[in-house]
């Protein structure tokens, strides 16, 4: 469904994704772990199309569609979304309101304004949040686990098909990592897949992978099953570069 | 996000500004230009008494004395002699819509007027070109004394209150453009609320120019007695000429002890409208005016309202978002006298730039001495859609009293690639994500306004970013 093969791009003439390459199925849930810097983030921001980053080489492929010839609001239309690790404020722009704007414009069919209210009010509820949040801007004074929850709700709203989660874990509380982890569960099922970006196991025992890979300087040197997190947690990524630098270097 | 039907429901969508009439009038000034007989010319056509003609000569006099002012825009291409001051279009004014020739109404029905008036307004005044072709006033407003005409038949009707207030506020020499207003004003409204008397649903008043090189001078009084309230709307569009029209409006408020009165704008003139309006208002012992203005349109537009708060325990507000596109001009702002102690105001200025536009806050506050305890604040924001845009700020304070409390804070935000990347990752377009911008920005203002009124100034906004209004 995602085919990413020998994928490098750029920030500001700077090389930070150097030949990547990862294939995920639908129903699937990928995890990628690496050290800080290593291109996680540049990685989710390319897969959906931020302007800021040049694409100097390889491919990617979604549903077998080459998703570089699309704008982001074009691949979110077919069904790619990206939890922000650090997502904007939009001032004056209620949640209400953008998500209504938001699941309009990806469905082919919009909804009518009381079947809108009463999404936003069931996926509230599931994801234990409170009514008055809807009302307020867009990310503007929410604490750092309020924004990642609003990601989780505008990703059940959207109920993509691909999910790419930065770091959605970081930050968060024991009740809020579970009410996350709830939401992707919620999606889990043949239709949907997720590609989870975080530095911890824990979320990945509320949301087991199928396959965890390891990136480090732009690229994946290592996957495997759920274990190889356990393994990293143990040994560190001082472990990584010994065992794969070489691989990253050449 | 309004919902589309709405607009449609409310007939706004499909309206395009640009539109004209073929220009056939009752009486229309034989030449362009301005001098005594053309003012003393509009004064017999309209039947004046003696000292409102006496009062319009000395006007056109300051206004020959005064320079044109350097501070603000460019008004070099502005040629006084190359604009009619005074159009007639029409004989007699409509108590109802049937008496409005076709043209002239269908004009108004385009602009939604006459739809807005049955629901949602309690009086109507329609003016096109120099005057009031439509007025009217809901039955039981009528009852309780209020009193909303076009300022000609305020004049004839209720002389003496006119002549004790007409020009107190904003004098015929404050500047060039009120003496070339108090030379040739036409129309307008003349409102008078009694005391206690809380009208709870808007009056309206509607100004539209259709002809080439047109001048609009129109003369706003409102008196609001004790304990009133009062709110009044104008909108204002223009067709689009190659040449120049000019608007300029005088607008003086009177809030008498304890009574309101909330002014609203939403100014949509076409690019080569210039628009120089003066509006101040004062507001005695616990009153409160408050200015809610949206400058859309014209090619520059010089606007800074005024409140003067001279009795105790008044306030004032001053709401204003600008729009500069391409080539245009918004210099406006507010201006606050604190002139007695344990008053408060309130200026809050926003403005959008995108390409070639500027856009310009001025504002003063000026605390007298005396004014003990008085309270200000002022906060003026600018959203740069790119990066030509350009936005300047001059806030100019005076202060001659030491308690006081005065804050201002200023901000330049740019729309953001990060932000308009998030809206767009969740499947708005680039336009539609700058829209959602940029409503955003504005809606402490929006909000403010009347439903309908906040959806129409989104809408309008969102027009201009399309570059479809011309
Ligand atoms: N504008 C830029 N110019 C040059 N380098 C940049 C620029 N923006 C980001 N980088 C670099 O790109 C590298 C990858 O950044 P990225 O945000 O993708 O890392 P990450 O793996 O998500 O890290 P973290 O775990 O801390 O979130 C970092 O070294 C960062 O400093
Ligand atoms: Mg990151």
């Amino acid at each position: 469904m995602l085919k990413i093969e020998n994928l490098h791009a750029e920030i500001d003439g700077q090389e930070i994704l150097r030949g990547l390459d990862l294939e995920i199925n639908q129903g699937e849930i990928h995890a990628i772990m690496g050290p800080n810097g290593s291109g996680k983030s540049t990685l989710s921001n390319v897969l959906m199309g931020h302007p800021r980053y040049e694409v100097t080489d390889g491919n990617v492929t979604f549903f077998g569609q080459d998703i570089f010839e699309l704008e982001a609001d074009e691949r979110a239309k077919l069904g790619m979304f990206l939890a922000f690790q650090y997502p904007s404020e939009v001032p004056g722009v209620s949640v209400a309101n953008f998500l209504r704007t938001a699941v309009n414009s990806v469905r082919e069919k919009e909804l009518s304004p009381m079947e809108m209210y009463k999404l936003i009010q069931e996926k509230m509820r599931f994801l234990q949040m409170d009514p008055k949040f809807a009302e307020r801007y867009l990310n503007e004074g929410f604490s750092g686990g309020e924004k990642k929850r609003n990601e989780i709700l505008q990703m059940l709203m959207l109920n993509p098909k691909l999910s790419i989660m930065d770091e959605t874990d970081s930050g968060l509380d024991i009740d809020a990592l579970q009410v996350v982890s709830k939401g992707v569960n919620a999606l889990r099922g043949p239709k949907f897949s997720a590609l989870i970006i975080t530095h911890y196991n824990r979320i990945l025992r509320y949301i087991e992978p199928d396959h965890v890979h390891v990136m480090l300087d732009g690229r994946i040197v290592t996957s495997g099953g759920k274990d190889l997190a356990l393994t990293l947690e143990e040994k560190g990524y001082d472990w990584v570069r010994q065992e794969f630098g070489s691989a990253a270097q050449s | 996000m309004p919902e589309d039907k709405t607009i449609q429901e409310l007939g706004l969508d499909e309206y395009k500004y640009g539109f004209r009439d073929p220009e056939e009038y009752f009486f229309k000034t034989p030449r362009k230009g301005i001098d005594p007989e053309i003012v003393a010319m509009i004064s017999k056509h309209k039947n004046e008494p003696q000292w409102m003609l006496e009062y319009r000569l000395k006007a056109l006099e300051a206004f020959y004395a005064k320079p044109t002012p350097q501070w603000g825009g460019n008004l070099n291409d502005l040629d006084f002699d190359e604009i009619y001051y005074y159009i007639r279009p029409m004989e007699n004014q409509g108590r109802s819509w049937d008496d409005v020739p076709d043209d002239i109404k269908n004009t108004f029905e385009k602009l939604g007027i006459p739809q807005a008036e049955r629901e949602t307004l309690a009086g109507v005044g329609a003016q096109y070109e120099s005057e009031v072709v439509y007025h009217s006033l809901k039955e039981e407003w009528e009852k309780a004394g209020v009193v909303f005409m076009d300022m000609d038949s305020g004049l004839r009707e209720h002389e003496d209150l006119v002549r004790e207030h007409f020009g107190t506020i904003i004098p015929a020499d404050d500047n060039k453009f009120s003496a070339l207003n108090s030379a040739v004003w036409s129309g307008g409204s003349f409102v008078y609320v009694p005391p206690g008397v809380s009208i709870d649903i808007p009056l309206q008043a509607y100004f539209r120019i259709n002809a080439e090189n047109m001048g609009q001078f129109e003369r706003t009084l409102i008196i609001a007695d004790e304990n009133s309230y009062v709110h009044y709307i104008e909108g204002c569009t223009a067709p689009t000429y190659t040449t120049n029209s000019l608007h300029s409006a005088v607008v003086e408020l009177i809030a008498k002890p304890g009574a309101r009165i909330r002014y609203s704008t939403i100014q949509n003139w076409s690019h080569n409208t210039y628009n120089l309006v003066t509006k101040r208002a004062v507001a005695h012992e616990n009153a409160t005016v408050e200015w809610v203005d949206g400058n859309l349109g014209s090619k520059l537009t010089m606007k800074y309202p005024a409140v003067y708060l001279v009795g105790e325990g008044a306030r004032g507000e001053i709401l204003s978002v600008a729009y500069a596109g391409d080539g245009q001009h918004q210099d406006a702002g507010g201006k606050i006298v604190h002139a007695a102690p344990n008053t408060s105001s309130l200026i809050t200025s926003k403005s959008i730039s995108k390409g070639t536009g500027r856009s310009t806050y001025r504002g003063l506050l000026k605390v007298h001495e005396g004014a003990t305890n008085a309270k200000s604040r002022v906060e003026c924001d600018a959203l740069l859609l790119d990066e030509n845009a350009r936005t300047d700020t001059y806030p100019y304070i005076e202060i001659e009293e030491k308690k006081v409390n005065t804050e201002h804070e200023a901000t330049v935000s740019k729309v953001g690639e990060d932000q308009l990347f998030y809206l767009m990752s969740r499947g708005l377009s680039e336009e539609e994500a700058m829209a959602m911008v940029v409503n955003g920005f504005i809606e402490p203002i929006a909000k403010e306004l009347p439903l309908e009124y906040a959806i129409e100034l989104n809408r309008l906004i969102q027009l201009e970013m399309e570059g479809s209004v011309g």
